[in-house]
């Protein structure tokens, strides 16, 4: 079994006109029984600034604790937020500081940057950065999720039609996958608002 | 107090605190993770007036195509790019590297970069960490000394040659490579002759695919051709799009405005009035 089957995740992310979606699903697990069915794998960095961790869930916790830590850093030197892009470098350069002992997961990131323009990406385990104009997934239920948002993904949806496609894809594909689903949290950020959502999914 | 590391911005390097606890989950019989690698076509040519580089673009994870469009030449200095095989984060971050060692090394020499410079710094890092930095790499630039091609193993050996491919569709493209070859091509022909190398490794091996991506560098100018060539477009794209029958059932949702800018506009000031 691969390491990162021992927790089981899914996290997907989709660019909108001028907005992006992230959406990850809610399960907890440990190999095949389930521990916690509200499980946050989402964080936001910034207003405009999310990133979503899948793979092993006490990596997902540090890294997650490590990068706001250096964002407010940041923000303390610099004044500002951090744009996508610097954070996406970040990222990268700190999990391919471990490149012999790596973090074992995989972050997707989501944001609004300049003009509001959306950006997303992902990586792997070292930070090999994947830049994508259209949707990046991530977790055990990603060969599931590249499927169904290759089908599903229209480019340059508004905010409402990008949360019924990302819902659409993420529900599908985690109910072909054993180690992911139990609900889904979506969040839909537009330049004036967040709208999180928790879905409704098969409890199984 | 305990002595607790602090997590300040570190000096550079690799830091190995997490293998310990990595190899006791292999142990464990947990199977370690796979890395995104780029299975990759990349070929270089010297044609009469400079250098030409080519590469397909696809990224993949195990068997699955993970980015369809990815890009594999990288940037080192204005008249230097290097293409990359293997395992995509160690190519994207040597190359990162030796970019930045050259421009450091540019202000200080106040010269432009030589080609053997960055062969010497990239077989110098490659060679240090024997092999485990797992980057194979064709670098191709000219400088005053000329045009130059050299290929660098992931162990940190290098050729220099004429005509170069590295990556799983190598033997493919050498192949035309081999066929096709003569010295002094004009630069069409260069062009086309790479653009039919990586072709045939985008068609022959599974490892590679999408578009073809072309690099040509001359003295004293460069011209990144990016998909250059898509010989793979999406067939059969519905214009209708993708309609759901059922809407997806929210349980909860929250809304958080974010804050308007505020607009602060000076009135000048006038006395209060008493």
């Amino acid at each position: 079994m691969s390491i990162f089957e021992y927790n089981g995740s899914a996290v997907v992310a989709m660019v909108g006109k001028n907005c992006f979606a992230i959406a990850s699903d809610r399960r907890l697990g440990v190999q095949l029984q389930t521990i916690a069915t509200d499980f946050q794998r989402i964080s936001k960095i910034h207003d405009h600034l999310f990133i979503g961790l899948s793979g092993v869930a006490t990596d997902v916790q540090t890294l997650y604790q490590r990068l706001v830590f250096r964002h407010k850093l940041y923000q303390l030197r610099e004044e500002r937020d951090m744009k996508p892009e610097t954070f996406a470098c970040l990222v990268s350069a700190i999990l391919y500081e471990k490149r012999f002992g790596p973090y074992l997961c995989q972050p997707v990131i989501a944001g609004l940057g300049e003009d509001d323009k959306p950006f997303i990406c992902t990586m792997d385990s070292i930070g090999a950065k994947e830049l994508a104009k259209d949707f990046v997934v991530s977790g055990t239920a990603s060969e599931s999720l590249y499927g169904a948002c290759e089908a599903m993904y229209k480019p340059d949806l508004e905010a409402d039609e990008l949360f019924e496609t990302i819902s659409q894809a993420l529900l599908s594909s985690v109910d072909r996958d054993c180690l992911s689903g139990w609900g889904g949290h979506v969040y839909v950020v537009t330049p004036n608002e967040i709208k999180e959502r928790i879905l409704k999914g098969r409890m199984d | 107090m305990s002595q607790s590391t602090v997590d300040v911005p570190p000096k550079g390097g690799f830091s190995f605190d997490l293998c310990k606890r990595n190899d006791m989950l292999i142990q464990k019989g947990l199977k370690a993770p796979s890395f995104l690698k780029t299975g990759t076509t990349i070929v270089g040519l010297i044609f009469k007036d400079g250098v030409i580089l080519g590469a397909d673009t696809r990224a993949t994870e195990g068997p699955i195509v993970a980015d369809k469009n990815c890009e594999k030449i990288h940037y080192m200095a204005p008249n230097i790019y290097c293409c990359g095989a293997g395992t995509a984060a160690d190519t994207e971050a040597v190359t990162d590297m030796v970019s930045s060692q050259l421009r450091l090394h540019r202000y200080q020499t106040g010269r432009d970069s030589r080609v053997i410079t960055a062969l010497t710094l990239l077989k110098k890092h490659l060679f240090s960490y024997q092999g485990h930095v797992s980057a194979a790499l064709v670098l191709g630039g000219v400088d005053i000394t000329g045009p130059h091609l050299h290929t660098i193993y992931p162990h940190g050996s290098t050729d220099t040659l004429p005509f170069a491919t590295m990556g799983s569709g190598s033997l493919a493209a050498m192949s035309v490579f081999e066929a096709k070859y003569k010295e002094g091509l004009t630069r069409d022909e260069g062009i086309k002759l790479v653009a039919e190398a990586i072709c045939s490794g985008i068609f022959n091996d599974l490892g590679s695919g999408s578009n073809v991506d072309i690099c040509v560098i001359t003295k004293g100018n460069k011209e990144y051709l990016r998909n250059y060539m898509e010989p793979n477009p999406r067939t059969y794209v519905s214009s209708k799009g993708y309609s759901f029958t059922k809407k997806t059932e929210v349980l909860r949702t929250k809304i958080t405005p974010l804050m308007e800018r505020v607009e602060i506009t000076e009135v000048t000031g006038e006395a209060m009035e008493e």
